[in-house]
Parts: structure tokens; sequence; C-alpha cells
């Protein structure tokens, strides 16, 4: 076993859950590399919600807590509040982030509360067998959608950016040195990060949305339908953009914002700190 | 974990409203978060501890719903924080599914719901017990929980440093199950100071990881069913089985320690009501009525109603209830049900009256317990509470009609 796997997989709990072909191990692999590089292991817990992508963090060798669907979230800010002095890492999926827990993400977005979402978008529920969700294309045939989904997809960057989040990027699984960076950047950033990755599910949505099984096909494909935008570039028509889409250091991070009025009011920050 | 010092004081008395009694006692026992959505009557504790919880050193979010409060304040017991939220009615129904987490992952915490009438919106500054089955098996699957019942506001504070006590020791959820009554009255209290912290703590607890996170102990927190390390069983039968079997018996095995029924005038009674939370108080008054015990605000209420009488209006004054050998039997820890406790307590009366502000659902409990006796159920729907005379008057009906 590669020894980063060795250091940060619990060898007791595998085989992985994951599917052959499926993207969630480059993105755990990423992780993994990110928190090497940062060498953060102990300050870190990680929380995730329901969904494929939820497991990513279950073979973790950490504090891991594996919560409702939706909801990973509010978990995840009560633990922050508790503990402000550590490094919480967010992993979730298209529908878990963006439709049950839609409102979730607006207001931590919204908080700027230190906290690092990496939402693994592959624009299929795909443990429940390929229904449609809140990022699956519009017209896309799925288990839900016989004669083509009516909604138009929602963005997840864009939603997160608007809400007030203040670290937003989006990679895909054809990326995975820059998701690494990426990841390690939303960890070091004090305040909200929201990491969208594309991957691809070749058994849900290979078959139902992109015609196409293969997963090496599907990170191709992530390759062409993506952009890096450079400053006065010419948007290309139909594709998405990839990248670090904002970079605010400006906004005050919550936790900090209530600490520092404790202190001005004169009460010890952690008074009753564990 | 590192226990936080809970804050001791010497004993002092204060005129508090029963919410404020609970937010005051939140804070003595320790708890040191608390995250919150208003709702009416639960309002005022999380207005109160949004002060004086950050004061405390403590930490206080307004969420954005009920279900990010539940939600946080699991999160935030295993970042090592005593932790607490308040709502009523539609909020509670939000927070089973969290509920249903805490009971299964093994989280401490305390969920306080101030009753109010339901269902949906239903009645928002009236009263009720409602959700007295809610709070037993409001989120899915198998799990036993513990319930407290204030009927004052000295309980409610004593029973919220009660609720964290049993949290703590049995790795549970705990309901403080208070109402609009109790919630909003105010009494005199006296706040007691809470025993030496030994440091000890014992926890009984089934099958999930118990050390808080960032303690190196790479704690798994799983809402799957799961082993000892946090690891799944979900897909194994047997020892899902198992798990579901150690849930509840972590309670149900220990109903001698958590169970609290208080008995009044039960020596030599022969009929007995049994009540809980607001309904109590009144049938602790009937109580002192029909036997005469002196009480200075019974005497009061004997000058209005007399007022009333003058004025032409029919009074139940005259009604004699000094033959009736009426007792009570209290309960405040509604579940795990007391049934030992209550059988006990009732073997030697020959009808037990069960008054609720609800449409019966206790009684039901009560009469599987009590078969061989006679239980009658009064329920009162409305949001007003059963008075005294009325509780005497039935037993005195049922009396005469046997």
């Amino acid at each position: 076993m590669n020894e980063l796997y060795e250091k940060y997989i619990k060898k007791e709990s595998l085989p992985t859950l994951f599917c052959p072909g499926c993207g969630n191990g480059i993105v755990q692999f990423a992780a993994i590399k990110a928190f090497e590089k940062l060498g953060i292991k102990d300050e870190l817990a990680c929380v995730s919600g329901i969904g494929c992508s939820s497991w990513i963090p279950c073979y973790f060798k950490m504090d891991v807590m594996h919560t409702m669907h939706g909801r990973a979230l509010p978990f995840a800010e009560g633990l922050k509040l508790a503990r402000p002095d550590k490094k919480i890492l967010i992993f979730t999926g298209d529908g878990d982030c963006l439709a049950i827990g839609g409102n979730h993400l607006i207001h931590a977005a919204s908080r700027n509360i230190d906290l690092t979402v990496i939402e693994i978008n592959n624009y299929i529920y795909g443990m429940t067998g390929g229904q449609k969700s809140p990022a699956t294309p519009e017209g896309a045939v799925t288990k839900t959608s016989p004669f083509g989904s009516y909604d138009e997809p929602i963005d997840g960057c864009s939603l997160v950016a608007a809400a007030g989040g203040t670290y937003v990027a989006r990679w895909t699984t054809a990326h995975p040195l820059q998701l690494e960076k990426a990841i390690a950047e939303g960890i070091e950033h004090k305040g909200f990060s929201f990491i969208e990755v594309l991957t691809q599910c070749p058994v849900q949505a290979g078959n139902n949305i992109f015609g196409e099984k293969s997963p090496v096909a599907m990170m191709a494909r992530y390759k062409e339908m993506t952009y890096i935008y450079k400053e006065g570039m010419e948007i290309p028509e139909g594709k998405v953009r990839i990248g670090r889409i904002k970079h605010d250091t400006s906004r005050k991070e919550y936790t900090d914002k209530v600490l520092q009025k404790l202190e001005e009011k004169n009460i010890k920050k952690g008074q009753s700190n564990g | 974990m590192d226990p936080e010092k809970p804050q001791k004081k010497d004993k002092k008395t204060a005129v508090l409203q029963g919410n404020e009694a609970c937010a005051k006692a939140a804070i003595q026992a320790g708890c040191r978060f608390f995250a919150g959505y208003p709702i009416t009557p639960s309002t005022e504790i999380i207005e109160m501890l949004s002060g004086e919880m950050q004061k405390a050193g403590g930490v206080f979010i307004q969420m954005e719903d009920e279900i990010g409060s539940a939600c946080s304040i699991i999160g935030a017991r295993w970042g090592g924080k005593r932790s607490m939220t308040a709502t009523s009615g539609p909020g509670y129904t939000l927070m089973q599914e969290a509920i249903g987490f805490a009971a299964v992952t093994e989280t401490p915490t305390v969920i306080v719901n101030v009753q109010r009438g339901g269902p949906s919106t239903g009645q928002p500054t009236m009263s009720s017990q409602q959700d007295i089955y809610q709070a037993r098996y409001g989120s899915h699957g198998d799990y036993e929980i513990i319930v407290l019942c204030p009927s004052s506001v000295q309980e409610m504070y004593d029973f919220t440093t009660r609720a964290f006590e049993l949290s703590e020791k049995f790795r549970t959820p705990v309901i403080l199950l208070s109402d609009e009554v109790v919630g909003h009255m105010r009494e005199k209290i006296t706040m007691k100071p809470l025993p030496k912290d030994t440091g000890e703590q014992t926890r009984v607890y089934a099958s999930s990881p118990t050390e808080d996170f960032f303690q190196g102990a790479n704690s798994m927190v799983e809402g799957q069913l799961h082993d000892e390390l946090g690891r799944r069983i979900g897909h194994i039968a047997p020892k899902s089985g198992e798990f579901i079997n150690k849930i509840c018996s972590k309670i149900t095995d220990n109903i001698k320690e958590i169970a609290d029924v208080e008995a009044f005038c039960m020596e030599d009674a022969e009929v007995a009501i049994l009540a809980y939370g607001s309904v109590a108080r009144s049938a602790m008054n009937a109580i002192k009525l029909a036997r005469g015990i002196k009480d200075d605000r019974i005497k009061a209420k004997f000058r209005i109603v007399k007022d009333l009488f003058v004025r032409g209006v029919p009074a139940t004054i005259q009604t004699d209830y000094s033959h009736l050998k009426v007792g009570l039997i209290k309960v405040n820890t509604v579940w795990p049900f007391p049934e030992e406790k209550i059988q006990e307590l009732a073997r030697n009366v020959d009808m037990v009256i069960v008054p609720e502000m609800n449409i019966g659902k206790y009684c039901r409990e009560v009469k599987r317990a009590l078969w061989d006796k006679t239980v009658i159920s009064m329920p009162k729907c409305g949001g007003e509470i059963h008075s005294p005379n009325e509780l005497l008057d039935r037993i005195l009906e049922e009396v005469w009609c046997k």
C-alpha cells in the first residue's frame, strides 16, 4: 500500500464501497496529499453527510463524523464553534449539499465560518441508483426524469460566491494536482471555502446522462468541457469554468468576530474550553 | 472529554420564569454551547442564553432553523462542550431526525421542548401535553430515550441540571418536556449549588466511540449502526440486532436509577391521581383541598370563589370532598415508563385518574401497567389546565357511579 495511504487510511475498513472507476478515490487521495503537505493531521476533523461522496472521509484515520443527509454543515458549524482552534473539512455531494442541505450551505457561506467544503459533483444521485440531482443538466434522462429533466441545474460555486463564501474553486478529477492545491488552499484560507469537484460516476451518470460508461472517456470529457478563466479572455460558450473563482481575504471570519467581541467585553475567550 | 467545571455558587433564591430557570440551570450544569431558533413559547430560553452563555465563556449561535440547531449541538458535544437547544411544537418536529442521530451515535445532549398546542402551527400561545408520545417515539427506528417532565419553576431548574447528568452518564439525548404553563409562570426558586465534581464520570454506553474529537482517539461518529470503533455493521443482520438491543437496554436496564416518581398522601389513598407536568400542580392542589391540607395559595383561591358566589355565579366551593381519600402519583421521568414504580405505588388503590392536556395518551401506558385497576382517562384539549375542583368533581362522579 502507498505509504501515504498507510498513514491516513484505516486498513481495517477497506475495501471502500466505491464502484470501479469512481472518481471519489481521486478526490480522497488529493485530500490526503493536501493533509500531508500541510502537516495538519491532528488539527483536522472531517464531517460528511449522506451519499457516495460522503463515504470518502469514513476511511480516514482521524476524527470523523458521518452525519445525516444534507446536515453535514450544521454539525460542522457546531464542532467548529466548540473548537475554533481546529480545522474542519466537509465532504458532501451535489444532492447532499445543493438539494436537501441547500439552506445550510447558504447560511454557512453567509456567516463566512472557517470551514472547507468539498462538494463532489457527479451530476446524479448515485447511491440510490441514478435519479436526477440539482446538478443534473436540463433535459437529461435519469430514473426520475424519464422525459428529460425540467430543472435547470444549480451552480454551487456561483451560489456560494453570491451568498458570501470567501474561497470558491472548481476542479475536476482530471486535474488531481490542481485539486490537491485547491484543497490545501481552502483549508489554509480563514473563512468559508467551497471547492466543487466534477467527478465521473461511470455506473449511474455515465449510463444515464453522458451515454458512456468508460471513466477515462468521462474524464477526457471533463477536460474538454471546462476552461480556466484568465483575465480579459473571451468566455467560451457552453463550457464550465474551473480554477479559482473567488478568493476574498477582506471579509471577517465568524469565529474571529465572536472571539473579538468577547475580548472587547472582557470575557476570557474559551474560558471553559475542553 | 475534559468536563467543564460547573460554576459553584452559594445557595441563592430568586423569582424566575420557568424558561429563565432552565437557562440558568443549563449554565450551572456546565452547558457551554447553545444553538437555537426562536419559537413561542420557548423563546425566553434562547433570548436569555444569547447573552448569558457568552458571558459564561460559552458559545451561542442562532441557527437558520431547528434542524440546524439540533445538528450543531451534536457537533459541539463532540467538540467537547456540553450542549443544549430549546424549542416548541413545530421546531421539535424538525429536530426528530437529529434526536435519532444522537441516540444512535450515543451523543449526550439536552433538548428542551416547551410544549404548545398542535398539530402544525396549532396554538402557539397555549399550553398542552400533546408531545408526550413524540418525545418518546418521535424519531424513526427503535431507540430508548429519557424524558423529564417539570411541573414548577423549581423543577424546571432542577430537572435541567439532572438532564445534563443523565445525558452524560447514559450517553444519550435527554428531553426536558416542559409546557407553556411551566415555561411562563414565575415562582420563587432556590438555586442549589451542584454537588462536588468528583472528576470521575461513569459512562453507560452500548457500542460507540466515547472520546471527544481532537483527543487523538480517531473517533468515528457514524449514523449507521456501528461497532465500538464506529465501523458500519448495518449490512450484518445479527450484529445490527444486537446493537439495537444494546442501545435500548442501556436505558431500560437502568430504569430504577433513572425513574423519579413522587407520591403524596398515598399511604391510605383509595383513589389516586396520576399526573405529570403542569397538570400535576392542579392535582396536588386537589389533594390538598380534599385532605384539608392548609396552603396559603389555596385559601386565596377559596376567597375568589366565594366572591364569585356572592355575585350569583355558581361555584363548587360548597362541595364536600373531605370523605375522598385521594392521593397523587407524580411522574417526573415520563420515559422510560416507570412501570414497576407506578405499580408499587398504586398497589392499594382501587381507582386511578389520569388527567392530561391531550387526548389521553399517557393513560394508555398506565392502563397497561395497572391492568387490574380501574384506570380512568381524563383528557382535556384546548390549552387550559384542569382545575383542582374539576379533578375532584370527576373523582366524586366516578366514586358515586361505581
